[in-house]
């Protein structure tokens, strides 16, 4: 039995080609606050963590999942997690003042366009975005060296900005649920940052002892981390090369499920 | 245009639509005029086929809001009581934007957006940043935004709450013409001299439902006098109870109102009375004799003044 769609009701496809013009226009308003975070930042994460904090740690690969050196094992991990953080960053307070506080996606859903294409929408923009500044980062660690194929960049990239869209759709629809932003400080000081630290970016996860170890690979930046690292060098385990990806495709599925319902339930009242 | 039969708009155990029948049609500027908290704003989502009918029937251009939302939507201006503007980009863009969601094209969208700036008179805001606005020129610029898709029916929720009269009479001005071009005007306002001003035909809400319903014209016929004497004797208390004067009042009009500040007496000719207040040795502190407004009809209806 199939449903039919509301009348007047636009495809995605063409629900995306009226809204994003309005993400690009706000964008292009607002990208010198955002253009230091994501050209300088990579720069002064790879010379201090990399570069300067790795010139102690033994390039071992025994001990650095397979990378050759300390930059090299860290880097790709950054990247991922700076995809997660962006994502959660782009999806918290935007999210809660659209309709909180400006209400730009009252304005839009008193359109043709649905509430489902308004999240939707935002969350293609914001998936571009984290794309276009782990594309930046990816193209500034290039020029370490950290890269061993030609190839690896490209999809190391797209580990990344999967990993950025499966938490902005988590962030997206906690956004929606939340009646303050305060709980937005308990999320980022008690969620985000111990993920940021303990998810195999900054050392193997093998070092948090065998439970610690399994606890880690069960967060989905882990997944993204390890994902991003065995493309960038080359050390591809194809089975859990497999696992990362369903893991963060199952993430982004579900996510996206609870980020559209999550806007229906608090705009359709 | 629209049709409403026995609507209803529930939130969780409040019921804050209680079951109203509403026929608008093409051309016409429509009125809901209650307080705050009648339901108006209720009533308009529900039109603006944003928020789903909790009983009734509505129909909106012909269509279900339920089956058909954004076929209607399309057709549709909405000015939301609070404004939706984007405060991040400035006047121009917020017009260009909306216009492309109702799928109009990049090039197009910047001829409408300057053609509607050129109309509400913010030709020279156009690269002004939104929160530099006043109030008056956001409603102005929420209005063109509502423009912008040539919609047939305007719904328009308290288009000129917070303004100062400048402002307001510019606004009507605006609203004025667009009804001459022949769009349906639908406007909720708890302002009466706006809906004498803007409305054809009216109905006026209370907790819920509808109290009355015809032309400003008609319901101060139907429920008021001609005139009305307003009498002042200082502050009602326990030395000064206004309700003795009443009973003194009482045979000179039609009736007789009691507020905390003055009396009123409805009467077809407020000099007479006034004339008997003095002949009977009343000494008021100040009298005014006016004609009767849709304030009265409000009053007369619900017992309450429109804001409290």
């Amino acid at each position: 039995m199939s449903t039919l769609a509301p009348t007047g009701q636009l495809s995605t496809t063409a629900a995306l080609a009226r809204l994003l013009p309005y993400w690009f226009t706000v964008a292009r308003r607002t990208w010198r606050g955002s253009v230091v975070s994501s050209l300088l930042n990579p720069v002064f994460y790879v010379l201090a963590m990399g570069v300067l904090l790795g010139g102690y740690i033994d390039g071992d690969p025994e001990r650095l999942d397979g990378a050759t050196s300390y930059l090299a094992f860290i880097v790709p991990g950054l990247v991922a997690a700076h995809a997660m953080q962006t994502a959660v960053a782009d999806t918290s307070w935007p999210v809660f003042s659209n309709f909180k506080w400006n209400k730009v996606y009252d304005s839009m859903v008193a359109t043709p366009i649905t509430v489902r294409q308004v999240a939707i929408a935002h969350l293609s923009f914001v998936a571009l975005r984290v794309a276009a500044t782990c594309a930046i980062f990816d193209l500034v660690i290039a020029f370490f060296g950290v890269f061993e194929t030609w190839w690896g960049p490209f999809v190391a990239l797209g580990a990344q900005a999967l990993t950025g869209a499966a938490f902005a759709t988590l962030m997206y629809g906690f956004a929606c649920r939340i009646e303050s932003d305060a709980a937005f400080g308990v999320v980022f000081r008690i969620g985000i940052f111990p993920l940021f630290l303990f998810s195999g970016a900054f050392f193997p996860v093998s070092n948090l002892g065998p439970v610690g170890e399994r606890l880690a690979q069960l967060t989905p930046l882990w997944h993204g981390v390890n994902l991003s690292r065995m493309f960038s060098i080359d050390r591809i385990d194809w089975s859990l090369a497999t696992l990362n990806l369903g893991v963060l495709v199952a993430v982004l599925a579900i996510g996206s499920w609870w980020a559209v319902t999550g806007l229906e339930k608090r705009l359709t009242t | 245009m629209i049709r409403a039969v026995g609507l209803t708009k529930s939130f969780g155990d409040f019921e804050a639509v209680k079951g109203i029948d509403l026929d608008v049609c093409r051309g016409e500027a429509f009125g809901f005029l209650g307080p705050n908290g009648a339901g108006k704003s209720s009533t308009m989502r529900m039109i603006a086929a944003v928020s789903p009918v909790s009983g009734g029937e509505l129909t909106i251009l012909g269509m279900d809001p339920a089956v058909d939302g954004p076929a209607i939507r399309g057709r549709l201006g909405v000015c939301p009581q609070e404004d939706t503007l984007d405060s991040e980009l400035n006047v121009r863009d917020n017009l260009v934007v909306y216009a492309r969601y109702f799928g109009i094209g990049r090039t197009d969208s910047r001829a409408r957006a300057d053609e509607l700036l050129e109309f509400v008179n913010l030709t020279e805001k156009a690269k002004a940043r939104v929160e530099d606005l006043s109030g008056g020129m956001k409603r102005r610029l929420t209005i063109a935004r509502s423009l912008v898709s040539s919609p047939e029916l305007l719904l328009l929720d308290e288009p000129t709450t917070g303004l100062d009269p400048q402002a307001r009479h510019l606004l009507w001005d605006q609203l004025f013409r667009l009804k001459q071009q022949g769009v349906t005007l639908v406007i909720t306002t708890h302002y009466m001299d706006e809906a004498e001003q803007l409305c054809d035909r009216l109905v006026v809400m209370d907790k819920g439902l509808i109290a009355a319903e015809g032309s400003p014209r008609d319901l101060i016929r139907r429920y008021s006098t001609r005139e009305v004497a307003e009498v002042r004797f200082g502050v009602s208390d326990d030395d000064n109870p206004h309700e003795a004067y009443a009973d003194q009042l009482a045979d000179l009009g039609d009736r007789v109102e009691v507020l905390p500040d003055r009396l009123l007496v409805y009467a077809e000719d407020g000099d007479t009375v006034l004339e008997a207040v003095h002949t009977r040795g009343l000494r008021p502190v100040a009298t005014l004799v006016r004609r009767s407004t849709l304030e009265d009809v409000f009053l007369r209806l619900t017992g309450r003044t429109l804001i409290d």
